[in-house]
Order: C-alpha cells, then structure tokens, then sequence
C-alpha cells in the first residue's frame, strides 16, 4: 500500500460525499476565517497605535513634578506642583550623559490675534532642544536662537493651523508681529504638518516660543510644568530615567527615604502599555474565534464518527480484500485531515478577504501576518489529526467478519 | 496436483458468556489446485466459521491450515491482511460493491493495497478481470446501474484480478433469481475449466451437481466428502430454462 493509493482512497471517499464533506468542512472554514480576521484586526490596530505613539517624539522621557499618586491619589497642592525649576534643567543638559536633547515646558494659555482674526490656543515655552525631542521640522522660517532664550525675545514658531486661522488669506507669516495677551510676538518660522495624533489632537495647533518669554513675560512664574528629553536610543531610556532621577534627587536634597517629588514617563512605557493592552483585547478576540475552530473540529470528529459506522460494510469489504488496520487507520485520518486542510485554505482565503473588506468599508487598520496563517494551518493539521484519530482508529479495529455482515 | 488448501484437525470454540460453543470439532481435508469444492451445511453447522478460517479472516483455535503452503494459524492480523490480498478472491452473497463507483474502479480495490502494482498495470488487469466475465463494455458504469447479475460479475472481476490460489465463494447466487444464478454458475464452470481453484459455500444442494467434488458439515464435522464424477453442464441448464418475458 503506497500513500498515492491512500491519497485516492480518501480523495474518492470525500468526493463521493461532497454535500456533508463540505458541510463538516464549514465550520473549520468559519474557525480559520474568524481567527484570521481577528488577529488581522488586533494587529492592524496595534500597529497603528504602535506608528502613532512613535510620531509623537524619538525616545521620549517626560518629567513631570509631584509625587506620582497613581490614579485615586490624593490631589495635589499647588507648592508639590512647583517642583522643578530652571536649575532642575540646567542640571540635567549639564550631567546627563543619555541624552540627546533637553527641553523644559511652560504653557500659558488664551487668544492669539493678527489684524482681524483670533485663535484661542496656547502658548509652549520651550527650548531649542524640544523639535528634536517631539520630531518637528521648521518648514519655513528657522527655529528661535539660543540668544532669544537668553533675552526672553518675543519671537515665535507656529504651526499650520495657526497659519491657516490667522493668515486666512495666505500672506506670509514670517516677520508678522501676532498678539497673544497684549504682548506682540515676531513669527520666525512655521513647522512642517504632522497632522492629527491618535487621541485626534491637533498637533498642527501649537505656538512655540522661548520658554524663558512665557516664564517671564507671560506667566511671571519660576518654576516648568514639566521637563521633555530624548534619549539616545531606546534601549538606553531605562538608563536615562535612572539618571534624570539621581540628578533630579540630589538637586532636590532628598534623603534616601524621601518619595521623589516628581514623576518620570517614558514614551515606552506609554508605548507598552497600549500595546500590551491591545495584544490583550487580540488575544481575547482570538481565543473566541479559537474556540470555534475547537467546534469545528468537533463537527470533523462527529461526522468521521457516523461515517465509519456509515461505511461499516465498505471497511469489511476492503479489509477481506487485503487492507490492514493501518491502512484503514491511515485513509480515515487522511480524509479527516483533508477536510480540514482544504477548509483551513478555504478559512484562510475567506479570512483574508473579511479583512480586506473591513479595511476598506469601516477603514480599520488591518494586517494580515504571515506567522497567522502559519497558525491556522498547523491548528487546522493538528484539529485534523486530534479529532479524526479516535473514528479512525475505530475503523481500524472493526473486526472484518462482523464488519461485511453488518447491516 | 498442488495442494492449495491443507486442513488438518482444525477446532473453533468461541466463548459466548460462560459458555463455550464448539463450531467446528476437527475437520480436515485437502483442496488440490483446479478443484471446484461446494461446501454444504445448513445453519449451525460451522460453514460459516469454515469460511472464515479458509478466507485467512479467523484464525482456529487448534490444529494447522496451509494456504498455498503458508501456515496460517500463526499470523498476525496484518500479515493474514497480505495474505488475503495476494492468495483470495472473495465473492459475497451481496456483492458488497463500493457505491457510487464504477465497475473498473471497484475492481481495482485489491490491487489499490498491493504497492507492487502500478496504475497503469492496475488499471489494464482490472479491465482484462471484466472483459473475462463479460462486462468489457459497461468498465464505466457505477455499481447503482447495474442489475443484481452484473454485480456479482463485477464482484467475481474483483476477486479475479489478483490471480488468487483460491476463489471462496459465499453463497454467490443467494441473491440472484433462477436465470441469473445458472449464469453466474456457467462463469464459475468457465473459470473451473481455465483450471482455477474455487471453493462455493452454499446451502442449495442443487449447486453440488455443477461442482467436482462436494463437503457436506454437521455439527462442526465433515459428515461427507464426495467427489462428482457426472458434473452437470450449467449452459446446458440455462438453455433448457424456459424463456419468461413477462
């Protein structure tokens, strides 16, 4: 007995049952397809917030002041906001050595006027450090100098919207003097679009000036509502933060029993966090679809099950003419793992193609991974072999006297 | 003459609850090649058992069978498989054709568990097994177009097709009306006088008259063995069957 024969034996067989063939086949078809679909949905998803969390900055570290209380947390007093200063800064470009930009962060908010049109909005006070930090280009114009940091320079760089809502007309902003809380601010550049981030903010709709301006002139405060860095490379952000925190302690004279007095995030975690929260939500949509290929490899079992008993006198008959219980065992498993082979390729084509019409009618992000389809075939190979084994192996066990009798 | 099959004091008890059944009590004989042998017995008598045992599906409980040479009692299940697919045709009262499936096709099965024959070499055997018993021309047909003559021709096709040492017939005309019976009858004369060697186990006496030697079971015992020396001629039967057209 060679296996082409077997391969016959078993291709006849199924053909000559096309309607139940087919129907068994149904639900690994509908398993394949969901699995296929959902992780295709899971990973699309994932890879976009993946790309999103990455166009918000290069390796991003964010410090922010006040204990972190986590979530429920006592609120904060305004004197634990007021942590980090200017020194805390000045410290950290002066003895880090993972960085590869510094910025600190004030804002102030309210309405920005030129000639007839307005924008509420507010304003960054940066340094020159925070467009390598967030991954802005200056598209015309140039960034402000380190010169209007030390003279707290009204100049500014303002982004598209900014742009589009107050130069409606398209005249050109560099040079223009814009008003933001009577104070009148040079325009010195206009950044390059990054459109809308994934929580759908605009990330067009921002006003940059020299941080020392908005602390001084705007806000009269002494302290940052924050401190942006980039490290090196992301392996080395862990590292970073351990630095920015031993820095940031020892400028602070905290002992060592002391909680810090500021919080560090890193864009990473931020990053992990969604990803591993949305591999969570994959996972789960998976293990449903999963659950029914489990069914349709059930449907497989219960119908080689009534076959065999179905075929009962066919099995006798071929064992009086010379077939072994092996050879019985192997045509029974053969055509349990072609059925749900041909249904996992089935499952495999409709899956794809489900994930192409979610793309393209609801706009999903949507991709189809090849270790997925590797997946579904190995499961559909092993439901096969796992759910046809016990009726093949019945088969196998007829007895033949019985077996070609049997009515 | 070659002795194909050698029963020597073969016993069969089969254990039903606390009971044991003694189907057959010693028997033996010798079946030389080119014998046409009825085995007769009417139900009870362990003809059945017999035919088990002769077509290598059970083993006896004591005593040896030679098939062809080969011990048999010895084997284990797969190599009585071999066995039967290399040295036994069987034909079956029902035919036990596979359904939709066509004469060729049906016949070809022994061959499909032989690895030694290729599917052109199975393919051409298979059609020279229905040319020979006169279907040459219905090769496609599928075993549900057939009348009950044609099966059992395509049946007797299959239990030729691997050249056996021996033909085991089980009560191969059982199903089929007068006419059709002698016809299948006039075939197994046909191959009996190509020198084939074939054993037909029936309860009709009637068929003992067409065969060249006849064994008669009771009780799980040979009560006669005799050979027929006036072996009826089953064309010359048919013809003198009236003609029914109704």
């Amino acid at each position: 007995m060679n296996a082409t024969n077997l391969f016959k034996i078993a291709l006849k067989a199924i053909a000559n049952n096309k309607m139940r063939s087919f129907l068994t086949m149904l639900g690994i078809i509908i398993g394949v397809a969901s699995v296929i679909t959902m992780l295709a949905i899971g990973q699309g998803s994932k890879q976009q917030i993946k790309q999103n969390i990455a166009e918000m900055g290069s390796n991003m570290i964010m410090v922010m002041p006040g204990a972190d209380r986590g979530p429920g947390g006592a609120r904060l007093s305004a004197d634990a906001m007021q942590t980090l200063t200017i020194a805390d800064y000045q410290s950290i470009v002066e003895q880090s050595k993972y960085l590869a930009a510094v910025s600190p962060n004030v804002s102030a908010a309210g309405q920005l006027i030129y000639g007839n049109y307005n924008y509420q909005t507010s304003v960054t006070g940066v340094s020159q450090g925070y467009l390598e930090i967030r991954q802005l280009k200056v598209e015309s114009g140039e960034m402000f100098s380190e010169t209007d940091i030390k003279t707290s320079s009204k100049v500014c760089v303002i982004g598209k919207t900014i742009v589009d809502e107050l130069f409606p007309e398209g005249a050109d902003p560099i040079g223009q003097v814009i008003r933001f809380k009577q104070i009148p601010m040079r325009v010195v550049g206009v950044l390059k679009s990054k459109g809308y981030n994934s929580m759908g903010m605009d990330q067009d709709a921002i006003v940059l000036a020299p941080y020392t301006t908005v602390m001084k002139r705007m806000l009269a405060q002494t302290y940052l509502s924050g401190i942006y860095a980039s490290a090196i490379t992301e392996e080395i952000t862990q590292l970073a933060i351990a630095d920015i925190t031993e820095i940031l302690r020892a400028n602070h004279k905290l002992r060592a029993e002391d909680d810090d007095d500021f919080n560090i995030r890193s864009q990473e975690e931020i990053s992990s966090m969604m990803t591993s929260t949305m591999g969570m939500l994959t996972m789960l949509l998976a293990a449903v679809a999963g659950i029914s290929l489990v069914v349709g490899g059930i449907g497989i079992m219960n119908i080689m099950y009534v076959s065999v008993t179905e075929r009962t006198r066919e099995i006798g008959l071929r064992m009086s003419v010379g077939a072994r219980g092996v050879d019985i065992l192997s045509q029974f498993l053969i055509e349990a793992i072609m059925i749900s082979v041909t249904g996992g390729v089935i499952g495999v084509m409709l899956g794809f193609g489900a994930s192409m019409a979610v793309k393209t009618l609801a706009q999903w992000p949507v991709s189809v991974e090849m270790w997925t389809v590797v997946l579904a075939f190995v499961v559909c190979t092993i439901t096969g072999v796992f759910f046809g084994w016990y009726p093949a192996k019945k088969a196998a066990n007829l007895d033949p006297i019985e077996a070609i009798r049997y009515e | 003459m070659k002795p194909i099959i050698e029963l020597e004091d073969i016993r069969r008890e089969f254990v039903v609850g606390e009971e044991v059944v003694k189907a057959l009590r010693g028997v033996t004989f010798t079946i030389h090649e080119g014998e046409f042998v009825t085995i007769m017995g009417t139900s009870g008598s362990g003809k059945s058992t017999l035919l088990n045992i002769l077509g290598c599906l059970d083993s006896p409980t004591s005593g040896e069978y030679r098939l062809d040479g080969t011990p048999v009692r010895t084997m284990s299940k797969s190599q009585r498989a071999i066995l039967r697919n290399r040295k036994i045709g069987f034909v079956f009262q029902n035919y036990n054709l596979l359904a939709k499936t066509t004469a060729v096709e049906n016949v070809e099965l022994p061959l499909m568990y032989n690895g030694a024959v290729s599917a052109s070499e199975r393919r051409e055997r298979s059609i020279h097994a229905l040319t020979r018993v006169g279907l040459g021309d219905r090769l496609n047909h599928k075993s549900n177009q057939m009348s009950g003559g044609q099966m059992q021709r395509v049946a007797i096709a299959r239990a030729l097709v691997n050249d056996p040492a021996v033909i085991l017939a089980d009560e191969a005309t059982g199903n089929l009306d007068t006419r059709t019976s002698f016809e299948i009858l006039v075939l197994f004369q046909e191959l009996h006088r190509e020198g084939r060697t074939i054993i037909f186990v029936t309860h009709n006496p009637e068929i003992a008259q067409y065969s060249s030697r006849n064994i008669v079971l009771r009780d799980g015992k040979i009560r006669d063995d005799t050979l027929n020396h006036t072996i009826l001629d089953a064309a010359r039967k048919l013809s003198e069957l009236p003609v029914t057209d109704d």
